[in-house]
């Protein structure tokens, strides 16, 4: 994965859009957070290979980036994105990587789905 | 305390490093000693955090990176029978109960183990580790009494000790100390930053305490029917 280019990001974003396309979005502080501090609040969300259709995808030129997907009846968004790559089988991969290289989040799009 | 001849001993953790960190020492013994060991390893720690900065891994590719780690890792235990059981990291617990006990039976089914190393329900911290404990500790509790494998636990919860007490044993790994440096290093995107931090103290004259390298506390986990 590279840095986050916006104008990049934007057009590879437009390639997905108006498509059946599979999405994994996932935020994490990580299953030890709590038992190494127990004054964070663990929480996060994830979800896999959910079938999703946006006909705007938008990369917001700020650092750390957001990624906003609209939908026909809704919304997908994702903060905290630094890196992306397309993989060698087509997929947008973007992850949020903080300070001590662990990710934070996650946003990717592909017309196929993802392994289990 | 040398350790006892075993039938066969069952490892059952639910990511690729959880038996490094707790067990390769201890696992190194047993295959020394020419005790079969099997290694049930549930998922491929799909879901690990540590990607790197600037990364080495997607979030897709890390499952393949530690699937050739944890294969590398048995070689340094000695493992010859390594079982990836194919879950996915961090969904153990939503797993239907009795398909994760009867995942546990068919191996014990299978293999007759004396002995099955696992985490400690209810002071293994992370969900997968909870759930992971739970199957095994079910799937013992459901055999006659006289015919239960023995089960030696891991515990690290910040709560361990006030509640459960000291480890039951622990055992002195430090004749196999470099196979278990082998085994955590083998499992690089996991432990990389550990191991070069280790280096860095021991470099500026100030070791970490080597005891977690030369002695694997376990606790053994008693039914009590």
């Amino acid at each position: 994965m590279e840095k986050v280019e916006v104008n990049k990001v934007q057009e590879l974003l437009n390639s997905f859009a108006n498509k059946d396309v599979y999405i994994h979005l996932e935020t994490t502080n990580g299953s030890y957070a709590t038992h190494f501090n127990e004054n964070v609040f663990n929480a996060g969300a994830f979800i896999r290979n959910v079938k999703i259709r946006f006909e705007l995808g938008k990369v917001v030129d700020d650092t750390p980036h957001r990624v906003g997907l609209k939908m026909e009846h809704g919304w997908v968004y994702a903060q905290g994105i630094t890196h992306y790559e397309l993989d060698e089988k087509g997929r947008l991969l973007m992850a949020g990587l903080d300070y001590t290289g662990k990710l934070a989040v996650a946003l990717e799009i592909s017309e196929t789905p993802f392994t289990y | 305390m040398s350790l006892q001849p075993e039938r066969h001993v069952l490892v059952v953790f639910p990511h690729p490093d959880d038996e490094a960190f707790s067990s390769a020492g201890t696992i190194r013994l047993y295959r020394n000693m020419g005790v079969p060991v099997t290694y049930a390893c549930l998922t491929l720690g799909e879901m690990g955090r540590n990607l790197g900065n600037p990364p080495f891994a997607t979030r897709e590719s890390l499952p393949e990176i530690r699937r050739k780690e944890l294969i590398n890792a048995c070689a340094a235990m000695g493992i010859e029978d390594l079982r990836m059981m194919g879950l996915r990291d961090k969904t153990v617990e939503f797993e239907n109960d009795e398909k994760m006990v009867k995942l546990v039976t068919d191996l014990i089914d299978e293999l007759n183990p004396s002995l099955i190393i696992t985490f400690y329900p209810g002071y293994a911290v992370h969900p997968d580790h909870e759930a992971t404990a739970r199957a095994v500790v079910e799937a013992v509790r459901r055999i006659p009494k006289n015919d239960r494998p023995r089960i030696t636990a891991v515990a690290f919860a910040n709560n361990t000790i006030a509640n459960i007490g000291e480890p039951t044993f622990k055992n002195d790994v430090s004749s196999v100390k470099q196979d278990k440096i082998k085994a955590l290093q083998a499992h690089a995107s996991q432990t990389a930053w550990m191991m070069e931090e280790t280096t860095k103290r021991v470099e500026e004259g100030r070791p970490m305490s080597e005891s977690w390298l030369n002695f694997e506390p376990y606790y053994n986990y008693e039914f009590k029917d």
